[in-house]
């Protein structure tokens, strides 16, 4: 189970940087840590903290109001590079459930919808006027049974497959449902290819 | 008759079952697991009390956070690893494989190594298979004709359970391959030329397939290089099909398939390849003839350069998108607006990574250091990619001719590819490095990488400097 995603409103943090990359977003030298707990502040470590461990003040993410907010609105390939999950686990360490892009790393896409995370992709345009509202700290609130992004006076739609959306709702367990609804075209699908690649199965057999 | 792509053939291959909304159950037939990202899934397999389905379609290796050297004459590397996190995770990893029953290359064994040169190796990753990682270089496996993609720690978890993923269709991309290399052109110059044209996320959203006379006359290492790569364009597929240069790899690895289960995969794998008239969203086309040694200069794999250029000067360039990253890619990597490639010093050279540490890397940047010296001050250390490759490459003499020119020669593993390990940078040190990512930190805090082939790598330990190799070697 993750965190049920339905509805969430608040301040958007404005990233207005293209290729935002899974090393930014959480440096390789804290993958040593095995837990998932407890990553948040670890997030965009490097850019928030100088080589002393101190804050760096400029830094959207140490500055009110979006030190707490729950959007990001980042420039296009957000996410991008490795497959770590902690990127995912630490952003929402910080809190934040929502992230507009005009595109992700799809491997980080895949991880947020895994972790209760909603990623939004809207047009470069769209985006960049998103950037502008998120810099002057207008309020951002989505819904996603109705698959709406409303900021000020202006409202968004987007797009999600209905299984992902689904399972966003309902905070769901993919493994928990996959085993649930398809073990049985699973173990039919492996019958089938055993017979016409038996090869695939030779170490099974054999253990 | 429908015309398929190979990467609609294994897509097809492998559906379970069509989701609503246009997603596929698809089968997954190999996994590999690596220390790093693995611990969670695992986790997650104990809470909800699960056992794997198929724990013989898994192999598990530790090489991201291992040390490549060790205080021992045997090199053995059980007992002394310094570093307690590192340590601890190795250790997590070794009773995870032990408490789930997953076929485990031990750290001091000999088919240790980096996860997508091992699975080659072994015969684990073969043709016509869905193969996957938690670790985005997985596109790597995707040069043998199986469909292979990285994926999350959740995702892991999925597969070892459920044998499954939900996932959804890519488009397609074709990029063939055309004219013959200058012969100090490789792979890995034909890979960041191209993520150069088509930028770091060009692929995105597509199935790379290579195609073209230039793509059949390389080796199995090549391919590797060149679909390894395509996660930097930001595809999480790379594909070649299978052909005589692949069964020769393949027949006689561990894993591979024996007598006359040999004969009925390779019939099946030699219907892997696309049909004549099949249709691709995107077809690109590259002369590898008018291609010339590659280097980054910046952050992103796609700032990448001829080796004879200058660096952008971001005042020349309209404002907008490029400029910005230009500007903070120069200031980033401490670089003048118009400098020379050629003229910008180092610090380190790294040799190895699941991009180049195959024994055909090994003995490129060896033909380049034999009776030279590497340049007072550079660290410049050789990794091999498998504890096979070192064997390998030490049986050629290549370890001496390495040592002999300054080079370090290590124990197999990641290294200075990825800062989590002994091998990193410190903040403003510059490396000359084989590994796949510039970006800002890979390599350590502060430090700044320039991505190049082996032989380019080489040359820059012994010049000191970034060199163009086809001069270096005149």
């Amino acid at each position: 189970m993750s965190q049920p995603f339905t509805t969430l409103s608040g301040k958007a943090a404005p990233m207005p940087e293209e290729n935002i990359d899974t090393d930014i977003i959480f440096p390789a030298r804290f993958l040593l840590i095995t837990a998932k707990a407890g990553l948040g502040r670890y997030a965009f470590h490097d850019r928030r903290f100088d080589a002393d461990g101190a804050e760096i003040p400029d830094y959207v993410l140490n500055r009110a109001p979006f030190n707490a907010a729950p959007f990001i609105v980042a420039g296009a390939n957000f996410g991008s590079g490795s497959s770590r999950e902690q990127a995912v686990w630490a952003i929402a360490g910080l809190g934040v459930r929502c992230i507009i892009a005009a595109g992700f790393g799809e491997i980080f896409h895949s991880n947020c919808q895994r972790n209760g995370i909603l990623p939004i992709t809207l047009p470069a345009d769209t985006v960049a006027e998103l950037m502008v509202a998120a810099q002057t700290e207008q309020s951002f609130a989505v819904d996603l049974e109705t698959q709406s992004l409303t900021v000020g006076n202006r409202a968004f739609a987007f797009d999600i497959a209905p299984e992902r959306k689904l399972a966003l709702l309902n905070g769901w367990d993919e493994t928990a449902v996959l085993l649930h609804q398809y073990s049985g075209a699973i173990a039919e699908f492996e019958t089938r290819q055993k017979a016409s690649a038996p090869w695939l199965y030779a170490e099974d057999d054999a253990s | 008759m429908t015309a398929y792509t190979l990467y609609e053939k294994l897509w097809n291959a492998h559906a379970v079952a069509e989701l609503p909304g246009g997603e596929t159950l698809l089968y997954i037939d190999r996994q590999i697991l690596h220390e790093v990202s693995s611990p969670q899934a695992f986790v997650a397999m104990r809470e909800a009390g699960r056992q794997l389905r198929r724990p013989q379609t898994h192999i598990a290796v530790a090489d991201h956070a291992v040390p490549t050297r060790s205080p021992r004459a045997d090199g053995i590397r059980h007992g002394t690893i310094e570093d307690a996190q590192a340590a601890s995770q190795i250790a997590e990893l070794e009773t995870n494989v032990r408490d789930f029953a997953v076929p485990y290359a031990d750290l001091d064994g000999a088919e240790q190594g980096i996860v997508h040169v091992i699975g080659p190796e072994s015969g684990f990753t073969l043709p016509g298979t869905t193969i996957v990682c938690g670790d985005s270089h997985t596109t790597t496996h995707g040069a043998f004709g199986a469909l292979a993609f990285g994926i999350g720690a959740s995702e892991q978890g999925t597969v070892m359970a459920a044998q499954c993923l939900r996932q959804k269709r890519a488009r397609t991309m074709r990029i063939e391959l055309s004219g013959t290399r200058h012969p100090l052109v490789f792979a890995k110059d034909i890979a960041l030329a191209i993520i150069a044209r088509i930028g770091a996320d060009g692929a995105a959203g597509h199935a790379v397939e290579f195609t073209g006379p230039a793509v059949r006359a390389m080796s199995m290492a090549e391919r590797m290089t060149l679909c390894n790569m395509m996660i930097e364009a930001g595809s999480r597929v790379g594909l070649v099909a299978p052909d005589d240069v692949t069964f020769a790899f393949l027949k006689g690895r561990r894993l591979a398939p024996k007598g006359a289960l040999w004969d009925q995969a390779a019939a099946a794998w030699r219907d892997l390849a696309s049909d004549p008239d099949a249709v691709y969203d995107r077809v690109i086309e590259v002369d590898v003839a008018s291609l010339v040694p590659q280097v980054s200069w910046g952050t992103t794999p796609d700032q990448t350069l001829p080796v004879d250029a200058a660096l952008p000067d971001p005042a020349q360039l309209a404002e907008g998108p490029e400029r910005r990253q230009a500007e903070k890619a120069l200031a980033y990597m401490g670089l003048t607006p118009g400098q020379s490639l050629t003229d910008i010093a180092i610090t380190h050279a790294f040799i190895g990574s699941c991009t180049n540490g195959r024994i055909e890397d090994i003995r490129a940047a060896a033909a380049v250091a034999k009776g030279r010296k590497v340049a007072p001050g550079i660290k410049a250390i050789v990794v091999p990619g498998s504890a096979a490759t070192r064997a390998a490459a030490e049986a050629e003499g290549l370890d001496r001719i390495l040592i002999e020119a300054g080079f370090e020669w290590r124990l197999a593993g990641c290294s200075m590819c990825v800062a989590m390990n002994d091998d990193r940078l410190k903040p403003g040190e510059r490396c000359a490095s084989t590994s796949n990512r510039n970006f800002e930190g890979r390599q350590g805090p502060g430090g700044r990488t320039h991505l190049m082939s082996p032989a380019m790598a080489a040359a820059a330990a012994i010049a000191g400097h970034i060199a163009d190799i086809r001069e270096f070697a005149a």
